[in-house]
């Protein structure tokens, strides 16, 4: 269980002060929390995003660790080139160091163009750490909609009109898609629940193999609301179980948070304005399925949960 | 100079032992025809012990250069191999690589590139890549092939040059076919490559650098000047690195090979493979009294332009064969950029461009000597045909 006070002390500062991404921005929250995940050197690789563009202006870099960017689609492959030289010059008695290696990707760059690449780079067996922050969005370049937006959820290339409510597909199960993988170590989290983020990263950053990391990512400009609620809003998302927090470990799948009553995600979207057209009388029967939908996967995830648990001590 | 073995290799096996004795830390690479004998004889190396080599099997070429780039900024010696499509995947990370300044090694197997799909050789893919910012080698047989794969490390590693470098073969023609190759051994290509010492390294955790920066108005523009003096520092480094390499091995490299185009007034010039198709036409006109000759361009990234307006000084009339077409509808880019080079000197030959072999279209030695026959008659009247020809097509 990780403690705060104690990080504080052990773990130095990855990414300083000064970087440029938006005041309330969860990007910034979620890379600081999992890197409190590991007490060993980190090498990070971003993809291209508002963490990479807010982060890395040349000739200013907020990384105190060795960082680096390659492209859109790429950062999985790129991070396995890194671990792979790694592996070679420790073969070869020229790294004694144990370091880590973390991916951080946004949804567009890891739901979307980037999934091909998470995908070979989990398949090989790298021995990383890949971080989605999910923000259900192309954020950097202004609110497109990703396979990570939820529906209902309007954004500027699936936009609320006079004939749409915004998004009328339902979100990618990444986390699912990684999960078939077989990869030691695969989570949800949300920086709501620093406790849980920081123990499932200490635990993804010891797996044997490649660890999954799904986090929510609260974004108030793409959003709509204040950024003073970024924390509150990010908790909503988890009370409401449209967010689970879980863990699979070796193929187990175990919810780390069960919220004690379930508060109706209308609560939650109430407070955003891309779901404001949903307060539309012509739109009740969508807002209904979505509260369904949500009813349906924690129903589904609670027993798979029985099941996965059911043998394990 | 070490021990000489000559054994029947094709060009990719030729590659894959080059490979072997450079022993790269990482080698990231994706099967593709015809370069895929390069990537199955280096794993068969891997999996027999016979080098240190990691190997990351990746699920794409795009993820290949990628993972390339990732182990190339971690500081260790970085290979690939590709052809064609896989060249067109890889294109977005091809050009990273080389602003990046990261010194990988790629040999590439010329092959047309799609649509519609063909495997055989032309050179549309690497021409297409002919502004990415990488070095480009042209190897008229298997045995260029592994001398210029083992220079290739030198030039890629060289400080005032610090470029990834593409060492180009014919596909099927070169990479397919058996010949006799005289190999090095071990210890004397380990020797002249040396030890990889990079500047800066991502594993350099208690000197940390950030790679792959933004790059905005006020400093893209310096760092691309960097790259392009990279480029020109490469003119200078690669005949030194040629010289070190005949000191080595006794064997010689130039920008540009020439042959008997001393006193030449008609000249073909033509890359890889075809050169030495050229060359057989080249004697049997020689026999006739006509004073023909070949230009091979070994290297046209960077483009050799005072090798090249050396070796055609004194020539009347020139055919330029492009195994390419640009599209441009003023030529291949081998022509485009030779006339254009012609613009500073005093006087220029009457100068064609022959389009030929595209998707693997066989050349022959009697279009060869078709072209060295109209080229003859240019010299004497000055008049040129047709600017543009296609050679060997149906139309």
């Amino acid at each position: 269980m990780a403690n705060l006070k104690e990080l504080s002390k052990t773990i130095p500062e990855r990414l300083s002060s000064g970087h440029r991404l938006c005041a309330g921005c969860g990007a910034s929250i979620v890379v600081r929390q999992v890197l409190m995940g590991t007490k060993d050197p980190v090498v990070v690789a971003a993809a291209t995003g508002c963490l990479e563009v807010a982060t890395s202006i040349y000739p200013y870099t907020a990384w105190e660790v060795p960082f680096i960017h390659n492209a859109f689609e790429n950062v999985a492959a790129t991070i396995s080139g890194v671990e792979t030289a790694y592996r070679a010059m420790k073969k070869q008695g020229k790294i004694t160091k144990d370091i880590k290696f973390v991916a951080f990707g946004g949804d567009g760059g890891t739901y979307d163009i980037g999934l091909q690449s998470l995908s070979g780079a989990l398949e090989r067996g790298h021995k990383f750490v890949y971080v989605c922050y999910d923000n259900e969005a192309y954020m950097n370049t202004g609110v497109q909609r990703s396979g990570a937006t939820p529906k209902g959820a309007s954004t500027t290339t699936a936009p609320s009109g006079e004939k749409s409510y915004g998004k009328p597909q339902r979100r990618k199960d990444l986390t699912a898609i990684v999960a078939a993988h077989r990869i030691p170590y695969v989570a949800q989290s949300s920086v709501s629940h620093w406790n849980d983020l920081i123990t499932k990263s200490e635990k993804a950053f010891q797996a044997d193999g490649p660890a999954f990391l799904n986090v929510i990512s609260m974004c108030h400009r793409g959003w709509g609301f204040p950024q003073q609620d970024t924390v509150e809003i990010s908790k909503l998302a988890v009370e409401t179980c449209f967010w689970p927090l879980y863990e699979i470990v070796n193929g187990k799948l175990r919810i780390t948070y069960k919220p004690k009553t379930k508060i109706p995600v209308a609560e939650w979207m109430k407070r955003q304005t891309r779901f404001s057209q949903l307060a539309k009388e012509e739109y009740a029967a969508v807002a209904a399925q979505i509260q369904k939908d949500i009813d349906e996967d924690w129903e589904r995830l609670l027993k798979i949960e029985a099941l996965d648990q059911s043998g394990v001590k | 100079m070490g021990n000489i073995k000559l054994v029947p290799f094709t060009g990719d096996q030729a590659v894959a032992y080059a490979m072997k004795q450079i022993e790269p830390d990482v080698v990231a690479a994706y099967p593709i025809t015809p370069q895929t004998e390069i990537v199955m004889g280096f794993s068969q190396y891997v999996a027999d012990g016979k080098v240190k080599t990691e190997m990351i099997p990746v699920e794409s070429e795009h993820s290949a250069m990628s993972a390339c780039v990732g182990a190339a900024a971690a500081g260790v010696r970085t290979m690939t191999a590709t052809s064609a499509n896989g060249l067109a995947l890889m294109w977005e990370i091809v050009y990273i690589a080389a602003s990046t300044r990261l010194p990988i090694v790629m040999p590439v197997v010329n092959r047309a590139l799609s649509g519609p799909i063909n495997i055989h050789c032309d050179h549309s893919d690497t021409m297409g890549a002919r502004d990415s910012g990488w070095i480009q080698i042209y190897c008229e047989n298997a045995q260029e092939v592994y001398e210029s794969t083992i220079i290739a490390v030198r030039i890629a590693e060289h400080r005032d040059v610090l470029l990834p470098v593409m060492v180009c073969q014919d596909g099927f023609i070169t990479s397919h076919a058996v010949e006799g190759v005289q190999l090095f051994d071990d210890k004397a290509v380990k020797d002249f490559i040396g030890e990889y010492k990079p500047r800066f390294s991502l594993l350099d955790v208690d000197k940390p650098s950030t790679v792959g920066p933004l790059d905005l108005q006020d400093f893209y523009f310096e760092h691309k000047r960097q790259q392009s003096q990279g480029m020109r520092n490469a003119l200078t480094a690669i005949p030194e690195i040629f010289n070190a390499f005949e000191k080595a091995f006794g064997k010689k490299h130039n920008l540009v090979d020439s042959y008997r185009l001393d006193d030449a007034e008609i000249a073909i010039c033509a890359l890889s493979s075809t050169a030495g198709t050229v060359r057989g036409v080249v004697d049997k006109l020689r026999k006739e009294g006509h004073k023909v000759g070949l230009l091979k361009p070994r290297v046209f990234r960077p483009f050799p332009k005072d090798a090249i307006m050396k070796s055609l000084s004194g020539v009347k009339a020139l055919a330029v064969f492009d195994r390419s077409e640009s599209f441009s509808s003023q030529g291949g880019p081998l022509f485009t950029e030779i006339e254009a080079a012609f613009y500073d000197e005093k006087s220029h030959p009457s100068i064609i461009n022959c389009i030929y072999g595209l998707g693997g279209r066989d050349i022959f030695e009697s279009d060869i000597e078709g072209v060295f026959r109209q080229l003859i008659d240019t010299a004497k009247t000055g008049k040129v045909k047709e600017k543009i020809q296609f050679i060997g097509v149906r139309e």
